[in-house]
């Protein structure tokens, strides 16, 4: 399936943070987890994770360090901060209210007809 | 695990991603780490290590879309910065290169302190620092080149003899403290030093002519470091002042005596570690210098060129002092514009321009010397006044030769490569001169012949 650039732009951040949330990990491994979390529908260029890391790492979100583990490749591993997890709670509240807004609308939507061509001139946004 | 074909494929991946400045050698790192996780993971799906290779590298993405991102995050990375930490891959020799750098540097402040030791004082014996100034600025770094770039025995015998030499010449003749060739002796000394400095700069190469354009190279970036650390300690003096003033304090002893000529020992050794460890990081800025300044100093020396023809002129002594600046500006800007030119290329603008710029230069000179000529003849021959018109031949011998290479080159006869051989041979006639000046002016005209002050 594919998912428009911009919806996974937005939604890379609140993922990361999220997965971020439950301990320390790596770049391959957020990739794992967001491919297992999606199903495998949910597909980043691999690259770009990076640059985004190092983004949340400037905002101040994330903390990084490189461990070498036993046997292993030296690696750099991310962890949330506290002013991490206060982005990812407002991030949780924003995405809730528009997840919740687009359930809404689809049950109202699905309901009529599959497709509504248009709103109609009586339609007014709710504040 | 990944078999060798696949490891020198990775290494080459890397190496190709480490080209982009935007990625870090850290960044290189992880994406490694990345890639070989990928492989591992495809290869135990069942992939060949070259086919999981391929996979990997197309699922990090497309480079140029992975070197945008990391610009767009890493903006300082488009901005060279300076080496203090540098390339890992070079890490160890450099520290030693600034650990050298600080020894020599601090060896320099310390050796410009001990004549205090002795009782000779900068306000009391003036000429004894004037005269020994470029030995106090020159040994320490010809100390830290020689260490640095290592240079054989011999090498090191000719650097020590022409030193000594110097030392010699300037401790044992009976220079008096304001005698004219005192002066002339303390400020040819530094240039006919300079050589030396170049010897222990070309190393073992000494004969090689482009090895001397390399030191040209070097002369000129280290002059423009000078001069911006000159700047940073104009700063910090005149803070210091300031601010200890403001504090009820006089700080005026140790600045003066402490703070400026250990900071110049010293500024000399740390120029020229910048130049060598910011030579490959940053363009040269003497030929952008001279680039920029070519065309406007073309255009006033065409102005001045008319208004002579118009006005006449009028000149003293002085104006030979001035005219031998200008020589000197002029010669800069043709070395530099050599030096960065790629003798290869066909003649272009820039080539008219400096032609057009060094004989315009001629043209002021000559009528300038003409008219020095009339009034030279009627004062005799001081030594201020047969240094400054020796200064102005030997600049004008290169400038008109090299006029004569420019516009044979510019007319397709000759080649550029002659007038880069050109400028790096006629550094021994400088040298020359000013060995000339420090040895046998004293003899020649007295120890103390007038007794005033130059200029």
């Amino acid at each position: 399936m594919h998912i428009t650039k911009d919806l996974v732009a937005a939604s890379t951040t609140p993922l990361v943070l999220g997965i971020l949330s439950d301990g320390e990990s790596y770049g391959y491994a957020i990739l794992k987890q967001v491919s297992d979390l999606s199903g495998g529908r949910l597909e980043w260029t691999d690259g770009l994770l990076y640059p985004l890391l190092h983004r949340l790492e400037r905002l101040g979100h994330v903390e990084s360090v490189w461990r070498t583990p036993d046997g292993g490749r030296r690696r750099k591993y991310y962890k949330l901060t506290t002013q991490g997890r206060a982005e990812l709670a407002e991030q949780h509240r924003q995405w809730s209210t528009v997840v919740d807004a687009l359930r809404n609308v689809w049950s109202d939507n699905f309901s009529v007809g599959p497709l509504r061509p248009t709103l109609g001139p009586t339609w007014e946004p709710s504040s | 695990m990944t078999d060798s074909a696949v490891e020198a494929q990775i290494d080459e991946w890397r190496s190709y991603v480490r080209g982009h400045r935007e990625v870090s050698s850290a960044d290189g790192d992880e994406l490694e780490d990345h890639l070989r996780a990928r492989i591992d993971e495809l290869t135990g799906a069942g992939l060949a290590p070259d086919e999981a290779f391929l996979v990997a590298v197309k699922r990090v993405g497309r480079l140029d879309e992975l070197t945008r991102e990391f610009a767009r995050e890493h903006s300082d990375r488009l901005w060279k910065q300076l080496v203090l930490s540098g390339p890992p891959d070079s890490g160890a020799a450099r520290d030693r290169s600034m650990d050298v750098m600080l020894i020599w540097a601090f060896a320099a402040a310390v050796a410009v302190k001990v004549p205090a030791l002795l009782g000779l004082s900068l306000d009391h014996d003036a000429a004894f620092y004037g005269l020994n100034g470029g030995l106090f600025a020159l040994v320490p770094l010809v100390g830290y080149l020689a260490t640095v770039r290592r240079p054989g025995r011999s090498t090191l015998v000719r650097v020590a003899a022409l030193f000594a030499v110097g030392a010699i010449v300037v401790n044992a003749y009976p220079l008096t403290d304001d005698g004219a060739t005192t002066l002339l002796v303390g400020l040819h000394l530094p240039i006919a030093l300079w050589i030396a400095v170049g010897l222990a700069y070309s190393g073992d190469d000494w004969l090689s002519g482009p090895r001397w354009m390399d030191f040209i190279r070097f002369t000129g970036e280290w002059v423009v470091y000078m001069a911006l650390l000159a700047l940073g300690g104009g700063v910090l003096s005149g803070l210091t002042l300031g601010a200890f003033d403001a504090a009820g304090a006089d700080a005026t002893e140790f600045v003066t005596a402490w703070l400026i000529p250990c900071g110049f020992v010293g500024a000399v050794v740390v120029a020229a570690w910048l130049v060598e460890a910011k030579k490959s990081v940053i363009e040269n800025m003497a030929p952008v210098l001279g680039m920029v300044f070519t065309p406007l100093f073309v255009v006033t020396l065409a102005g001045l060129v008319v208004a002579i023809v118009a006005n006449g002129i009028d000149v003293d002594r002085d104006a030979l002092i001035l005219f031998d600046l200008v020589l000197v500006v002029v010669l800069g800007l043709i070395v530099y514009g050599v030096s960065a030119r790629e003798p290869a290329d066909p003649p272009g603008f820039f080539d008219r321009l400096q032609l057009g710029l060094v004989a315009a230069t001629l043209v002021v000179d000559v009528l300038v010397l003409v008219a020095l000529g009339r009034r030279l003849s009627d004062f005799g021959f001081s030594p201020n006044r047969t240094a400054a018109l020796g200064e102005n031949l030997v600049l004008l011998g290169n400038l008109a030769w090299s006029a004569w290479l420019l516009a044979g080159f510019v007319r397709g006869r000759s080649r550029f490569a002659l007038l880069n051989s050109w400028q790096t041979r006629y550094i021994c006639v400088y040298a020359g001169w000013a060995w000339v000046v420090v040895l046998l002016f004293p003899l020649v005209f007295g120890f103390d012949s007038t007794p005033r002050v130059f200029g």
